[in-house]
């Protein structure tokens, strides 16, 4: 199933001689269950596409389709409506509300996707352990530090059953180890049928990845597809 | 409209004394650095407060002087390691995270000097969130109220912006929406302005002084004593202790 | 242990990325023996069996404690087909670039996908292996960017200098036609 069908779309800002495209007959598709990395240098548009694919912004040129709807069509109203329902976010800055505690801020999402409190606590500590954050469940976006606030919004964005995730550099702030599990975590998700975009600079963690697409000067440069599968390992065809 | 602004000029003008909304009583908070090697570190050092309702207060020293923490205390976000907070009548170091949680909701709305927006939520839906936790009314009567708050804040038609969408002081205004959204008795600010050039700040200090002349009882830090000069009454921290309060009398 | 049992061994501790010949085996083992590292002994199948002496665990123990040489700089096939590209005209020496990157994230998405299952099953010595293959990769890929950022560049420069002997060409057939044409459009 289709989650998100980018369709040769485009996205430039001013005309004549002043016109910068960001982004140029990109198409991109991704399925439930799909885990997609976007790689290339600043400025290559991987965040213009993560905005076009999330509804924060509109193409100049295609389509963007979100769970089957053309987001090209709606209005601002409609795309908040469509950005809430359908689409997890983690950014570099963790955005956390500084008035409410660490699992708090977990909770309210699913609260708000109809859990009951309770349920949406019980469920927010669990999510919060898993990223190493037991402890800190209590505490204040002010009292954690840049790497626990991040983890804090990773596990706000994965908590509701939002069919897409778009995350765009989610590990600038953290240490290797915690980088890792926050991918692996990502990959869990789409086990449970999300669909994920991540855009990075890391190739680390791009390699996590089911596909990895390049972007350069706005436009697609290379796509690597699925690995080779486990019975390749190299050149020697060994597996443990 | 202008409160008395201690008991005791009260008694003096022959009024009932009223209990302050906001007291702090022999109020400390030391903090212990992370690590092993924790440094204690003593924020507020022994620190008196009362502000009466409907007083506007101003709250300024150097950086690391404690009034941060004075905030941060008064809202509930943190717990002093000695003496009591009392804020709208609630002692605030009796209450467990819970009751804190449903208490601050109610009573405090909190404006910070980076705007804590919602990057992926609108204008409208960054300031119906309070009301969202709440579970104030249904889904229409949430948004009706919220859209009431823009208006309050001159933000009528930017409703279905996104904060990228917004000039700094329009993400400010939302964000003083978003705080008053469950109409709280205190508003706090720390730094609220921080962000904004002189021009913008004093235009955001007239949106808290005009909220406060409709009863709501506005406490902000600031390090600039320009904007400080805009309350009615200025207290100076430093090191941890209260070093200068305009309501005293000599 | 037999010499071909040291061979399955090897192969088995370092995950088969090195298959060795097994006639190595026996040409390095037999000068070990020489050098009184390694003493041999015949069993009853008239195999030979091999095993380290104390002059062998010496040598053993320096080895360990000794960091390895960087002075022997070896052969990097990608930087060579770079090279001979831009000076044989290839056209587009981004997309070889490119297409080296593509196949670099490939097998680092083969490697970490290994990498998930021996975490699991707590195997760390095959860890580290994996490991210094992912950092491999990754070297590769930021020498890869470093590449196209000088390609880049000099693509740049090019294009500039390009640009000014067009004007220079230009001013200089105006001059020759208008000489008060070349006060007005000095650049």
């Amino acid at each position: 199933m289709t989650v998100l069908d980018i369709d040769r779309a485009g996205r430039a800002y001013g005309s004549g001689h002043l016109r910068v495209v960001a982004l140029d007959d990109v198409s991109l598709r991704v399925s439930a269950g799909e885990f997609v990395a976007v790689m290339g240098p600043s400025g290559s548009g991987k965040s213009t596409l993560l905005r076009l694919a999330g509804g924060l912004d509109q193409p100049t040129s295609g389509r963007v389709l979100l769970a089957g709807r053309d987001l090209t069509v709606l209005d601002e109203a409609g795309l908040a409506q469509a950005r809430r329902r359908q689409v997890g976010f983690v950014f570099q800055e963790a955005n956390l509300l500084p008035t409410l505690t660490a699992a708090e801020n977990v909770a309210i999402a699913l609260e708000l996707d109809g859990v009951r409190p309770k349920a949406a606590m019980t469920g927010a500590r669990g999510l919060l352990e898993s990223l190493g954050l037991g402890a800190a469940g209590g505490r204040f976006p002010a009292q954690l530090s840049g790497g626990e606030q991040q983890r804090v919004a990773i596990a706000r964005a994965v908590a509701g059953g939002r069919p897409l995730l778009l995350a765009d550099e989610p590990t600038g702030a953290l240490d290797a180890l915690t980088g890792e599990t926050v991918m692996g975590l990502l990959r869990r998700r789409c086990e449970t049928g999300c669909a994920v975009v991540l855009a990075t600079h890391n190739i680390r963690h791009a390699a996590w990845a089911d596909r990895v697409l390049f972007l350069n000067d706005g436009r697609l440069a290379g796509e690597t597809g699925p690995p080779a599968g486990p019975e390749c390992l190299l050149q020697t065809g060994r597996t443990r | 409209m202008s409160a008395p602004i201690d008991s005791a000029e009260a008694t003096a003008a022959g009024q009932a004394p009223r209990p302050p909304i906001i007291e702090l009583a022999a109020v400390e908070k030391t903090y212990r650095t992370p690590g092993s090697r924790g440094v204690p570190f003593p924020a507020l050092r022994g620190v008196d407060l009362s502000i009466a309702a409907g007083e506007m207060v101003a709250v300024t020293g150097p950086s690391g002087s404690g009034k941060t923490t004075i905030i941060n205390l008064i809202a509930g976000i943190d717990r002093p390691t000695a003496g009591t907070v009392t804020v709208n009548g609630s002692r605030l170091d009796q209450m467990t995270e819970e009751q804190l949680a449903v208490w601050r909701g109610r009573t405090i709305g909190i404006v910070f000097q980076f705007f804590q927006l919602m990057p992926t939520l609108t204008a409208i839906e960054n300031a119906t969130l309070p009301l969202d936790l709440a579970r104030r009314g249904g889904l229409r009567e949430r948004r009706a109220t919220a859209s009431r708050n823009l208006a309050t804040v001159g933000l009528a038609d930017l409703g279905d912006r996104l904060p990228t969408e917004l000039s700094g002081g329009e993400q400010q205004r939302v964000a003083i929406a978003r705080a008053m959204a469950c109409q709280p008795p205190v508003l706090l600010g720390d730094e609220p302005t921080g962000n904004l050039d002189t021009h913008l700040a004093r235009d955001m200090l007239g949106l808290l002084k005009s909220l406060n002349g409709s009863g709501t009882t506005v406490v902000y830090v600031t390090h600039d004593l320009a904007l400080a000069e805009m309350a009615s009454r200025i207290v100076s921290v430093r090191d941890g202790l209260i070093t200068g309060d305009t309501a005293r009398r000599p | 242990m037999h010499g071909y049992g040291l061979k399955t061994e090897f192969e088995a501790a370092t995950g088969d990325v090195w298959p060795l010949n097994v006639g190595q085996v026996y040409t390095t083992l037999a000068r070990l023996e020489r050098d009184g590292m390694v003493s041999a002994e015949t069993d009853a199948d008239g195999q030979k069996i091999y095993q380290i002496t104390d002059p062998g665990r010496d040598e053993l123990a320096r080895w360990f404690e000794t960091p390895v040489p960087r002075e022997v700089i070896p052969r990097q096939e990608m930087a060579i087909k770079l090279v001979f590209a831009m000076r044989s005209g290839v056209t587009d020496v981004t997309a070889v670039v490119q297409r080296q990157r593509v196949a670099t994230v490939r097998a680092l998405q083969d490697v970490t996908r290994l990498k998930a299952d021996a975490e699991a099953s707590g195997d760390t010595a095959w860890l580290l292996m994996l490991d210094a293959l992912v950092f491999q990769a990754e070297a590769e890929a930021r020498w890869l960017d470093m590449c196209e950022a000088r390609l880049a560049r000099e693509q740049v420069t090019a294009g500039l200098a390009r640009r000014r002997a067009e004007i220079h060409h230009t001013g200089t057939r105006a001059a020759a036609a208008d000489p008060a044409a070349v006060e007005r459009s000095s650049e």
